[in-house]
């Protein structure tokens, strides 16, 4: 049913070597790779109909007009908005929870409010909490995570009262894999009168998302880690949130009226896409979530679980190796972090490189949560719907060999 | 790869020289590379006629670092301080003896910087600065 072999022909770039072995691309986590359809969409829109969007009368604009607005369409289906005004185009995840940190958590964030993060959390929804906690007086809690790399919910529960406005968290861990209990924590955020931001980062791209039935109030997450390009990511929100938030940035595009005296703002979305947008490249995104429903979310959440299951299982037993985040494939994504004994995470990817393996080390801009592994820095292999069993075979290959030129006595 | 983890700084890494700290030392800095969690502390034991005596490291890093670190110190020692000064980027790349990347170079320079910042108090900024006409 889910024909990797088919869809590895879909992506022209894994048809190549580095350092003379086949590549094998295991860093998706980091930026998914781009299937024909999207390249071609990007490149389509360049040859045939560049144009600006929105004020030209002539008939290209009016097509990039047409193409940069259905490409909205299609991504806020994807996530099952409940209308397409509610989808704003950023350029990713980190502009879609800075422009949320900086429109409403100015406009509603007071003195000794609290808002609620958690330790695994990257920085791209850390770092804006602690700047908007800093210039209202706010303070910013982070849910601790267990041994076993979930989120001790117990310490959520109890720090939950009338203070808390806002809690942001990751959908899917981008260094321990773990999926929150999100639906329920929802729930419990809602019941106190707290809004709730997911990173939906990882979590998006690799399985189904849907912003009614979840019923988060802000959803972030980029293009470029879902087969589009990089420069476009998106901000869903509902629309009497978005109604009620001031403008992020200012200037064409985002207003309706402009006197010397004062302006009033434009309709959503467009309130808040000021100046041009990335035309081609929300083209192409509409085109990289067509490819993703043609496969299927839930195909692809099962074709990564039963992956991820066999690299648990494989990894575990490598010498030395140790996993961090759940050992339950259902409960997790398919990044996967390690450590393999004392041999540091960049010799082993640089060793891994020499295989042909891409895969990264460092602390995939978690340094919080690596403190709290006390450890400096990781090896993460992250999975798409392009990697198969026999990429877990060569990774656990290259494992064994950077074991044995860099083991020290 | 096979380039990058050539037998010399497999044996450095293995066997690092001048590995510790020094109980007396008259100069000592503690250097963070914020991209990889990487950290060296190096001790400097430099005597009246501004000669080094003793050197020694400590601290975490990849085999490149490592390497490079160890080998730093064996350039260090018996040199005076203006001769350490003209150690530059270029002598720890020949003594490695590879190609590095760009990112792997903050590695092999890190204890180079680290050894600047204490001979001789040299800024962040400077360093920087060292790095733009590379
Ligand atoms: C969980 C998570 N949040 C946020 C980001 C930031 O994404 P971007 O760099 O596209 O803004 C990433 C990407 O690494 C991520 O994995």
């Amino acid at each position: 049913m889910f024909n990797t072999k088919k869809i590895r022909q879909d992506f022209p770039i894994l048809d190549q070597k580095t350092n003379n072995k086949p590549l094998i691309y295991l860093d998706s986590g980091a930026s998914s790779q781009k299937p024909q359809t999207v390249i071609e969409s990007m490149d389509t829109y360049y040859r045939q109909y560049n144009a600006n969007v929105h004020r030209g009368i002539y008939q290209l604009s009016e097509k990039a007009s047409a193409a940069y607005e259905n490409a909205r369409k299609k991504v806020a289906r994807f996530i099952n908005a409940s209308t397409w005004r509610e989808l704003i185009f950023t350029r990713n995840t980190t502009e879609s929870i800075n422009l949320v940190a900086y429109s409403w958590g100015l406009a509603n964030i007071k003195p000794g409010d609290i808002i609620i993060t958690t330790e695994m959390e990257h920085h791209a929804n850390l770092v804006p909490w602690q700047q908007l906690a800093a210039q209202t007086g706010a303070m910013v809690k982070y849910i601790p995570i267990t041994e076993q790399g979930y989120l001790d919910l117990a310490k959520y529960e109890a720090w939950l009262s009338p203070a808390v406005k806002l809690v942001a968290i990751t959908q899917m861990s981008n260094v321990l894999g773990t999926i929150p209990p999100i639906k329920t924590m929802i729930k419990q955020a809602h019941a106190v009168g707290a809004l709730v931001l997911l990173d939906g980062a990882q979590s998006v791209p690799h399985m189904p998302v849907d912003v009614q039935t979840l019923d988060c109030d802000f959803l972030a997450f980029s293009g470029h880690k879902m087969l589009g390009p990089t420069g476009i990511g998106a901000l869903w929100s509902r629309k009497d949130i978005l109604s009620a938030m001031p403008p992020f940035m200012t200037g064409g595009d985002m207003i309706k009226r402009v006197t010397l005296e004062g302006s009033t703002w434009n309709s959503l979305p467009w309130k808040f896409e000021a100046g041009t947008p990335a035309i081609a490249e929300a083209i192409g995104f509409g085109e990289a979530v067509e490819y993703l429903d043609g496969l299927g979310m839930a195909n692809i959440r099962q074709h990564e679980i039963e992956l991820t299951s066999y690299a648990l299982e494989q990894l575990n037993q490598v010498e030395g190796l140790q996993i961090y985040g759940p050992q339950n494939p259902q409960d997790r994504g398919g990044a996967i972090a390690f450590t393999m004994g004392d041999i540091h995470p960049h010799d082993i990817a640089a060793v891994l490189d020499g295989e042909g393996i891409a895969i990264r080390a460092g602390h995939h801009c978690a340094m919080p949560l690596h403190d709290k592994l006390g450890l400096p820095a990781t090896t993460r292999a992250s999975f798409y719907i392009y990697n198969t069993a026999e990429d877990v075979d060569r990774l656990v290959e290259g494992l064994d060999k950077a074991r044995e030129l860099l083991t020290r006595d | 790869m096979d380039e990058l983890y050539r037998q010399n700084i497999l044996e450095h890494y293995r066997n690092p020289h001048n590995e510790g700290t020094l109980e007396t030392y008259t100069h000592s800095h503690i250097e963070h590379n914020p991209l990889c969690g990487d950290k060296v502390q190096i001790d400097l034991l430099v005597d009246d006629q501004h000669r080094i005596d003793q050197v020694a490291f400590s601290g975490k890093g990849c085999a490149i670092s490592q390497a490079s670190t160890s080998m730093l110190t064996d350039m260090l020692i018996g040199k005076t301080v203006e001769e350490a000064k003209q150690i530059d980027k270029e002598a720890i790349l020949d003594e490695l003896g590879i190609e590095i990347g760009p990112v792997r170079l903050k590695c092999a320079l890190l204890s180079l910087k680290a050894v600047k910042m204490a001979l001789y108090g040299l800024s962040e900024e400077e360093w920087d600065n060292e790095e733009d006409d590379w």
